[in-house]
């Protein structure tokens, strides 16, 4: 296990099925009447916010919480961020809370890793930028596991704002190492930025795509949302879609949106992933949201569990890999000096 | 043979690599096919260990009153098999389908701080929960009496039962905590940098007890005194 969690392509495939499996058992807690494990007792966990968020930031805090440790939640908003301090001030200064790990979501992509250049524990990067959302893929692959099983060469659709997910990138990535097989499917103008060099193949075609012509049979399909706050001037909730990315939303919605003509097309057992939040009737319909083949809600629950899994294998032993003196990090020690 | 399904703990499920329990105090590596390394002098074998869990089923059965409300706890790895085995021969000698279960305690250890982490077992509540049943946990070797000390721990956050009581394989001295077995299939008396091992047909591939002399080929040196499990 690393000693962060930045990316998925920290976790090898023993260290991912680890995670995983751990998970597994961390779920079977929610049938408890008491909801607590006392692993990380007495450890502090921050989760450090600079970017709106409901279920990461609730499901790590949750996650925390039926570990016993104790979670403190610090966002950007109404925070000493709003007033102007640096990323690396705000860090140092939760840092020298004492805090035994940090979770991390800003907006610009290498954040959680820059961080860990100054600070001295365990960081999970719960999304930066349109780079990467490492336990998103887990808690993806865990919902995945639980429906298909085993996912070597399992092949798995992604479809939609592609371009601006960092979860996209992240299930490439942990997908792969699981040995299923990946295809991503958006418009051109959706396609990131050199995915030619990932683990996938790639097709503009949804519904070639779905039916299996393209590259094979479908196990899943993941829904994708369009982040029209990353399109820069788009309208929300309004007809005209950001500029420059497709024409309309209902062009869109026609073209890359899971119909129910489209949900027809999929194998009987794949089952409809979303990470959410969903825009209904744009990229899926209420009907395929709501169908019994969803597993959005699945994936939400599956969320704690991963979290736990995660929090506990990245703190437990952690004094003892971090050779914990009280000596505090370089960095710190500087900006105290300082 | 039992009407109630016992869960099939044979399989190497979840559990992942061995925790080392059996293998006090270090490591062992997971699920060793190869017979006993040299050095290692053979305790229990396959018949041994047969009669020795008989006498412990008809022990439970005598000491319960016939086994009336009893619901056994084997703790991961080495206790889900051996909980399963004594379940099946009460079952056999007197007809009475007690409850089953595992425990697992990895996340109750008093060493979390300071160990890597584990792969963690699994938790099977029996069907009919716990509480006011006479639970016994069931172990494969009694030691530090740290494991019985994070297992009852973990029952409590499972319920609450009318007692408990506890059924080890070995009970081989050395105690940390104030804490003993009340149904044991044999005393061993061993230095604390010596090493049982036991196998079991199910994890392991064939049955057996055996200790291990200290300064084992592939074993670390120094032992860990107090970090091993119980």
């Amino acid at each position: 296990m690393t000693r962060h969690l930045l990316s998925a392509a920290d976790l090898d495939a023993a260290g991912a099925l680890e995670i995983l499996d751990s998970a597994e058992q961390m779920d079977a807690i929610q049938h408890r009447q008491v909801k607590k494990l006392p692993a990380l007792r007495g450890r502090t966990v921050v989760n450090l916010f600079f970017e709106d968020s409901t279920r990461t930031r609730s499901s790590f805090e949750i996650a925390g919480k039926w570990l016993s440790a104790d979670v403190i939640n610090v966002s950007a908003k109404g925070s000493s961020v709003s007033k102007g301090e640096s990323l690396r001030d705000t860090a140092l200064t939760v840092a020298a809370l004492g805090v035994d790990a940090l979770v991390v979501r800003h907006p610009s992509s290498g954040a959680a890793h820059r961080i860990t250049q100054w600070v001295d524990c365990p960081i999970i990067n719960a999304g930066d930028g349109t780079h990467e959302h490492p336990t998103q893929a887990l808690l993806d692959a865990f919902t995945l596991r639980r429906r298909l099983g085993d996912l070597t060469g399992r092949h798995i659709v992604i479809v939609g704002d592609l371009a601006h997910s960092r979860v996209a990138r992240s299930n490439v990535l942990l997908l792969g190492v699981l040995g299923a097989q990946v295809t991503l499917v958006a418009p051109p103008t959706l396609m990131p930025a050199g995915v030619h060099a990932w683990n996938c193949s790639t097709s503009w075609d949804l519904d070639a795509t779905l039916a299996g012509k393209v590259a094979g049979d479908v196990d899943a399909v993941m829904m994708l949302r369009v982040q029209r706050e990353r399109m820069g001037t788009g309208s929300a909730g309004g007809g005209r879609a950001a500029v420059g990315y497709f024409p309309t939303e209902r062009e869109y919605a026609i073209n890359y949106g899971l119909s129910p003509a489209r949900l027809d097309l999929l194998p009987e057992h794949a089952p409809v992933l979303h990470p959410g939040p969903m825009n209904r009737g744009l990229e899926i319909s209420s009907i395929a949201a709501d169908s019994s083949r969803s597993l959005v809600l699945d994936q939400v629950r599956a969320g704690v569990a991963v979290r736990m899994a995660v929090l506990y294998h990245l703190l437990a032993g952690a004094d003892q890999e971090a050779g914990r003196t009280g000596e505090p990090h370089p960095a710190q020690a500087a900006a105290v000096s300082a | 043979m039992p009407a109630q399904p016992i869960p099939d703990t044979s399989a190497p499920d979840t559990s992942g690599p061995d925790r080392g329990d059996s293998l006090s105090p270090a490591f062992t590596p997971p699920a060793d096919p190869r017979p006993a390394a040299a050095g290692a002098k053979t305790v229990l074998q396959t018949d041994d260990i047969a009669r020795v869990l008989d006498r412990i089923a008809h022990q439970i059965l005598e000491k319960t009153s016939g086994g009336d409300g009893v619901v056994l706890l084997g703790i991961p790895t080495r206790g889900e098999p051996l909980a399963r085995r004594l379940a099946e021969r009460i079952a056999a000698f007197a007809g009475v389908r007690v409850g089953l279960g595992s425990l697992d305690i990895t996340l109750y250890r008093d060493d979390l701080r300071t160990q890597a982490s584990r792969p963690l077992g699994r938790t099977v509540e029996p069907a009919g929960g716990v509480d006011g049943k006479l639970v016994i946990l069931v172990d494969d070797v009694l030691f530090s009496g740290r494991t019985v000390r994070a297992a009852l721990d973990a029952l409590t956050d499972l319920g609450r039962p009318r007692a408990v009581q506890l059924a080890v394989l070995v009970d081989r001295g050395h105690r940390e905590l104030p804490i003993r077995a009340d149904y044991v299939g044999k005393n061993l008396p061993t230095s604390a940098d010596e090493q049982v091992r036991v196998r079991l047909a199910e994890t392991d591939g064939a049955d057996e007890v055996s200790i291990l002399g200290n300064g084992r080929v592939g074993q670390p040196a120094v032992p860990v005194k107090n970090g091993g499990p119980a």
